[in-house]
């Protein structure tokens, strides 16, 4: 009997959640619209997932509202967890889509954002990719685009840093099965290839991985000057901390992921002079956007615990939020294939600096920043302008 | 020759820290015939235990600190999340054992985030070791002996306690063990009780090496050790021993040998071998079902 009574309460609460939920999109003083945020909370890449959403949270915070045509509108974020996992990314994708979002933001990691891609360009929706650098996400994507520079050209500014040190021998280290990973490995491979660098080992390691002793070792054995390991914030101190115990001294690198102070701290000081490329750089970058986000941004990341390091990811996360707040006040349109032709147009100066969508949907970025670990901090090295 | 020799006290420190999780599996497995799939993170758990309380108390104090807080974690899931089940069929049971997993996976990333956490450096297991001409450290050379030691003390108690007497009639027969006057509800907590140890003392060891936690940390040596349990033959605990060592000397063989691609795929052909081939594993028991 009881079972019975609560089954049936269940099927009507089942059945007001569904009204409520029509309602408050269609109906009601309020105009509201939803601004969908793709991107991993939990999983392997949850830690910086989260990084970018608190850079998006933060332009919401300071972009609440939008004019369209005389109405004002309220801009909600629309937050759902793709939890780093290709499957888990598809259905999270259907969620925003049936749940009426207008654009989207992310991913962080561009596994995801590739298996996403498809279904937002379907249901019409333009998407706009924070930091994910694999070429294949906006390629043949009318609906992608993205705040951040690509892979092939990371690859290369990271293989031009090792010709200028002089480095002849390097190996490379990348995560089996992790686009993003594989993908600068390889453009990194084929960049140094065409500048006479010889590649003298490469390793794969498995997702999850912690012991990374054996393939270090093999890499000890061929006795490279510098070692390129472009891999996920959970990877990295270990690769660093573990390649320090067998005594190797050569350099180590990675990509934009590893500007992440959690790294230098899992390190144990291992992290000491290694070298990577990122998206920005508080101190050398003065856009007028970036004083904004500057003067805020580090009480709000102390306001959710996090250091007072701003990660480039957050930096790309607010131009991304950003550039589609832009494309629909200049489109004064809700429609998608409005925002995606007003994006298409849009040139604005972001955090990051000038940002206009070239014809693949990619930022028009020529140019990286190089830091070092020293000391445990990071430190600007130099612009490398390719 | 060397080289060798480095990447086999790697394999068998890693082996240990294996065979100390794997033992977990046997001995729930052996008295609930329950694979408890939560093992692996209560493993994780105790990383993050560990984290904690170093922040807080010298090593000496938070070592014990943590190994009984993962007891009693153990025993809590034990109480809350299979006791009510117990008459249910085992299918039941095994389903709540992945719940508790993916319970424990996400509450740690609610409570401490995605990001990796520091692991505390414990310096004495941190020293740098030469043996002749190899290189290594403390924790590499002490993982294999606590782990032996660990199995010697469990032996004994299984051999010559009281509670070590019920555990082992529980897990021969559940119904006559209850009419001859023994607790099942307390062998049963006395069991998740010394498999969280187990696995806590294994954390440990486990992750001095591997300076970070994080909230899936657990989740791939605790299907790694599931096969080394599954090897060495569901239900017991040298097989478990030797299963987790064999497991944790061919990964770091292979990946040594440059084929780091198939390192995880081989433990997995090895599970799906030894099923076909063998399923009670090498020191399983023959199941005789009397009729």
């Amino acid at each position: 009997m009881l079972k019975k009574v609560f089954s049936y309460l269940l099927v009507i609460a089942v059945a007001m959640s569904g009204f409520t939920a029509c309602s408050s999109n269609s109906t009601g003083g309020k105009n509201v619209i939803k601004i969908g945020v793709f991107e991993p909370l939990t999983g392997e890449n949850g830690g910086g997932g989260f990084q970018e959403v608190l850079g998006i949270r933060y332009a919401n915070e300071l972009y609440k509202t939008i004019n369209i045509n005389g109405t004002t509108y309220t801009i909600e974020l629309d937050e759902v967890d793709n939890k780093s996992d290709k499957t888990e990314a598809v259905s999270a994708a259907n969620k925003l889509i049936s749940d009426g979002v207008v654009a989207v933001l992310g991913s962080y990691g561009s596994g995801v954002s590739i298996a996403a891609g498809e279904y937002f360009e379907e249901a019409e929706i333009p998407a706009v990719g924070c930091s994910c650098t694999n070429p294949q996400v906006t390629d043949g994507n009318d609906y992608y685009f993205r705040t951040c520079f690509l892979d092939p050209f990371q690859g290369t500014v990271m293989a031009s840093y090792a010709r200028n040190h002089g480095y002849t021998r390097v190996a490379v280290i990348t995560q089996l099965g992790d686009d993003y990973s594989e993908g600068l490995g390889s453009f990194f491979v084929r960049a140094c290839e065409r500048m006479g660098i010889q590649v003298v080992d490469t390793e794969k390691f498995q997702t999850n991985e912690q012991d990374f002793r054996s393939i270090l070792s093999n890499i000890k054995s061929s006795d490279p000057q510098f070692v390129f390991a472009p891999s996920s914030i959970v990877s990295a101190p270990l690769i660093l901390e573990q390649a320090r115990e067998l005594g190797m001294t050569c350099q180590f690198g990675g990509g934009d992921t590893w500007e992440n102070g959690t790294i230098i701290d899992n390190a144990h000081g291992a992290a000491e002079g290694m070298v990577l490329t990122t998206f920005y750089d508080d101190k050398s970058q003065a856009t007028e956007e970036g004083e904004k986000f500057l003067n805020g941004f580090k009480s709000y990341l102390v306001k959710n615990n996090q250091k007072e390091i701003i990660p480039a990811v957050s930096a790309l996360g607010y131009d991304a939020y950003l550039a589609v707040y832009k494309a629909i006040e200049a489109a004064q349109s809700l429609e998608g294939p409005a925002i995606r032709d007003a994006l298409s147009k849009l040139v604005f100066t972001g955090v990051t600096g000038e940002i206009k969508f070239d014809a693949n949907g990619d930022a028009d970025k020529n140019s990286a920043y190089v830091k070092e670990v020293e000391n445990g901090q990071f430190v600007f090295k130099e612009i490398v302008t390719i | 020759m060397q080289y060798f020799l480095e990447q086999c006290l790697i394999g068998i420190s890693i082996g240990g820290a294996y065979a100390l999780i794997a033992i977990g599996y046997t001995l729930v497995y052996g008295i609930l015939r329950l694979i408890n799939f939560a093992h692996g993170d209560i493993f994780m758990v105790a990383g993050y235990i560990m984290i904690f309380t170093t922040a807080n108390f010298p090593i000496y104090i938070s070592i014990p600190i943590t190994i009984i807080a993962t007891c009693i974690l153990g025993v809590v899931i034990e109480k809350v999340a299979y006791k009510p089940l117990r008459t249910a069929p085992r299918m039941s049971i095994m389903i709540s054992a992945i719940g508790v997993s993916y319970f424990l996976q996400n509450f740690a990333t609610y409570l401490f985030t995605a990001l990796p956490s520091n692991y505390p450096p414990i310096y004495f297991l941190k020293k740098q070791i030469h043996i002749g001409y190899l290189k290594t450290n403390m924790a590499d050379i002490l993982t294999p002996i606590i782990t032996i030691l660990l199995v010697l003390i469990l032996i004994w108690i299984l051999k010559h306690t009281k509670i070590g007497l019920s555990m082992r009639a529980v897990s021969r027969d559940y119904e006559a063990a209850s009419l001859m006057g023994i607790k099942i509800n307390n062998t049963i907590s006395y069991t998740f009780a010394i498999g969280s140890i187990l696995a806590a003392v294994g954390s440990i060891l486990y992750f001095t090496n591997r300076a970070s936690v994080f909230p899936y940390s657990g989740s791939m040596p605790g299907l790694k050790c599931f096969v080394a349990a599954v090897f060495g033959g569901i239900g017991s605990i040298p097989g478990a021993l030797i299963g987790g060592f064999f497991i944790g000397l061919c990964e770091t063989l292979i990946k040594a040998v440059g084929y780091s691609t198939f390192s995880d795929a081989f433990t997995f052909v090895i599970l799906i071998i030894v099923l076909l081939l063998r399923p009670t594993g090498l020191f399983g028991e023959k199941i005789i079902d009397k009729v």
